[in-house]
């Protein structure tokens, strides 16, 4: 454990972890799946259990541990791991980087105790109370001195793109995370009680420039950074475009700052802000694009290897629904195609298409190509169960999305219907009623989903165990 | 919206579009010294990692610049930048109150027809059926998310369909309800009573519904209660309520919160807020008249 290796230990730490968060978290998404399909599903418990486990709360817990959980490790991982290898150089304050391991895996216990007691301040992706926000704000500023410290001290001249998605990702959640977090706590009682510091209208346009940035620096531009990194190293060729890439970074990460407003189209939010955030979230369609071109052309010349490689299929497929969420985005953020999809089950798929589709597949994909890396090993422990993991996720991710396309659509139309006489055609228990069997298909999606990640464990864990933690040493030679 | 601010969102948002273009320009452009298309630009990370010089490609550009020209001619015509008003002079309250408009002119007609007409007809000639689907839908856009789809109510949502009413059941009073809304108000007790007290007057309320298994001698001690804390007020003396006020008859065994022990006593010391929300200024009297037809119709 000297300057003359790589610091591997608290990438393994987060790349175990990113396995154990993510079963956990899809485990509360099939719940409450479930608990939609069979809304008495939860009253089989005992009753003192029962209000923990309503949907309410775990709707929380299951967004916050896939996104910050699952997520969040994942991108701990991969960067910490990247910007090492890039930046040819030891990570920066080791010590400082296994305290971010701690401390974000002792936020993660605390979400999980405090949301499913009830404990909220109402903001959606940032529910957690203030006490928590707190130390989230302390790991992130570690995180970001030991990332920004490793590429001060690198031993490369140029920065490689994807360090420029990492740290553009960094940066932009710390001050999404402290400006959408500033509350006024309630001093009287258990100190577990804030109101937020925005008022009204202006509360609602803070959390969801929160909100679509977290989408946009978290979900977007830090798995960017994975891509950039992971998908020519497993193609074995040159990314496809410097200048592709140079443009699509800079344009996305100052466009995607506008965009927050389309998700209060038709509200009390002004009508020029509703109007601005539209605009940009149609300019945003070709810088995101550019991602998916970027990492999609990086393959010509080597498509065969497609046929043979599980983990590329991981990373190529995520960039497909990539690109299909990053289009059905700017899309929807259109008033009148708002105007039916709000609401609706439509902005689950959507989501789903980008939370499943590609933030999880390109993790995924990434994670088999790191693993036996960290521990020594030639590759993963069975190959084929990598390939039936992959079939069984896309099948899954496809069976959820398109389930709630149609269920969306469908409730739009109902919604929207009226008679001659002005009176609504249906009534909403109507439009409930309907979605039922799309409900039971997106479960079964979400079950397979789930199924491919405990696949997954198991084979992690024949990689790992008897394995030997593996030690890179740093080439002396620049590039 | 001071014109200060108004300036510093139009300088954001033009700059921000200005600077698209511009990156877009500029990455285009062939610099000197640069690699050629289709070579790697000469950097290498991590042993293999290298990157094409390729071009942008055309038909992603072309995406970029047609997404540009319609922001720009958005944003000329809607308002968007600061105080701009936009060429159209839209705005989604004016949009809002031309909709309201023509939905008023085209609709207000039909249900207008049915004002004369009673309430008792509506719901029980076969001539009118069309108004009390009518109302039946509106029922269920406007009272469901309370009363429940089917209008049988909920735990402090009263049961429209029982024949049993708190208010008065009559055309007139149902009209009156939804038009001018209700507060039922029952007040707390705590400290005017004891724990054997309560215990008590619990045993005679149930007694009042002829519930089996209550002990006698408890009863008639908590008929004392009754008396002493007033609940004759508001119940009457033979707890068969009163619809002036809106207190519940007590000897018919519908229950608004809950009939068990824990809930009525529940009610007893903490008291129920009851609300109905008045209608008069959303729905109007013509669009009640058919929803209290409706209503009428269920239990007549």
């Amino acid at each position: 454990m000297t300057e003359t290796t790589y610091n591997y230990k608290v990438v393994r730490q987060f790349a175990i972890m990113t396995v154990v968060w993510g079963i956990v978290g899809m485990l509360v998404g099939v719940i409450i799946a479930a608990q939609l399909a069979f809304p008495t599903l939860t009253e089989v418990l005992p009753e003192v259990l029962q209000p923990y486990l309503q949907y309410g709360r775990l709707r929380p817990l299951h967004t916050n541990a896939v996104i910050f959980a699952f997520g969040g490790s994942a991108l701990f991982a991969t960067s910490y791991y990247v910007v090492q290898r890039t930046c040819q150089t030891r990570l920066f304050a080791s010590g400082l980087a296994g305290f971010t391991f701690w401390g974000w895996n002792l936020i993660i216990v605390l979400a999980a105790v405090s949301l499913p007691l009830g404990l909220t301040s109402g903001k959606e992706y940032a529910e957690l109370e203030w006490p928590i926000d707190l130390m989230i704000a302390v790991v992130w500023v570690s995180y970001a001195l030991v990332f920004f410290g490793t590429i001060l001290k690198r031993k490369v001249k140029h920065i490689y793109v994807a360090n420029w998605f990492f740290g553009a990702f960094i940066l932009t959640v710390a001050v999404l995370h402290i400006v959408n977090s500033a509350a006024i706590p309630v001093i009287s009682g258990p100190l577990v009680k804030s109101y937020s510091f925005y008022p009204g209208a202006i509360d609602a346009m803070v959390q969801w420039w929160y909100g679509h940035n977290a989408v946009g620096f978290f979900l977007t531009a830090g798995f960017l950074g994975i891509m950039y990194y992971f998908v020519p190293k497993q193609a074995g060729r040159p990314v496809f475009s410097y200048r592709l890439s140079v443009v699509h970074f800079w344009a996305l990460v100052s466009t995607y700052m506008w965009a927050g407003p389309h998700h209060l189209h038709y509200t009390a939010l002004p009508d020029w802000t509703q109007s601005v955030g539209m605009v940009f979230s149609l300019i945003l369609l070709a810088p995101s694009w550019g991602g998916m071109i970027n990492g999609i052309m990086t393959l010509s010349g080597a498509w065969h290897k497609l046929r043979t490689d599980p983990v590329l299929k991981f990373l190529i497929v995520s960039l497909s629904f990539y690109g299909m969420s990053t289009f059905e985005g700017p899309m929807m953020s259109i008033k009148t195609v708002n105007a039916l999809s709000h609401y609706t089950d439509w902005t689950v798929g959507h989501v789903h298409s980008g939370a499943l589709g590609w933030v999880a597949m390109v993790s995924i994909g990434a994670l088999y190509g790191l693993i036996p890396k960290l521990f020594g090993r030639e590759g993963m422990f069975s190959q084929a169960l990598v390939e039936l993991h992959f079939w069984i996720a896309t099948i899954g991710v496809v069976l959820y999305i398109a389930a709630m396309w149609i269920a969306g659509v469908m409730q739009g139309l109902m919604w929207r219907a009226v008679n001659s006489d002005g009176t609504l055609t249906y009534s909403f228990i109507e439009s409930v009623e309907r979605t039922y069997p799309f409900y039971n298909v997106r479960l079964l999606g979400g079950v397979m989903f789930l199924f491919g990640m405990l696949l997954m464990a198991y084979n992690v864990w024949r990689t790992v165990s008897n394995a030997q933690p593996a030690q890179d040493v740093i080439p002396e030679a620049a590039h | 919206m001071s014109s200060f601010w108004s300036n510093w969102i139009i300088i954001l948002t033009v700059g921000n579009i200005l600077a698209c273009i511009w990156l877009i320009w500029w990455t285009m452009r062939k610099r000197a010294g640069e690699a050629e298309s289709g070579d790697v630009t000469g950097h290498t990370w991590d042993e293999d990692l290298q990157e094409y010089n390729n071009p942008l490609p055309r038909w992603w550009l072309w995406m970029f610049w047609i997404t540009i020209i319609f922001a720009g001619g958005y944003l000329a015509y809607f308002p968007g930048l600061g105080l701009f008003q936009g060429a159209g002079h839209w705005s989604s309250t004016g949009q809002y109150e031309s909709e309201m408009q023509t939905a008023t002119e085209k609709y207000d007609p039909i249900f207008k027809k049915y004002a004369a007409i009673g309430i008792d007809d509506l719901a029980s000639k076969s001539e009118n059926e069309e108004a009390l689907a009518m109302g039946k839908r509106m029922y269920l856009s406007y009272c469901s998310q309370c009363h429940g789809s089917t209008a049988t109510g909920a735990t402090g949502y009263p049961n429209l369909a029982d024949n049993d009413w708190l208010w008065g059941g009559s055309p007139e009073k149902i009209k009156e309800t939804i038009l001018n809304g209700r507060r039922g108000v029952m007040i707390p007790h705590k400290g005017r009573v004891d724990e054997a007290q309560l215990a008590q007057l619990t045993d005679y309320v149930f007694s009042l519904s002829g519930r089996e298994g209550i002990d006698a001698a408890s009863a008639e001690a908590g008929k004392g209660q009754f008396l002493a804390l007033g609940c004759v007020g508001c119940h009457g003396m033979d707890g068969k309520g009163n619809q002036a006020l809106g207190a519940p008859n007590l000897t018919d065994n519908v229950w608004l919160y809950g009939g068990s022990a824990g809930v009525v006593q529940k009610t007893i010391l903490e008291g129920r807020q009851g609300v109905m929300p008045a209608h008069q200024e959303f729905l109007g009297d013509d669009k009640s008249h058919l929803i209290a037809a409706y209503i009428y119709s269920l239990s007549n």
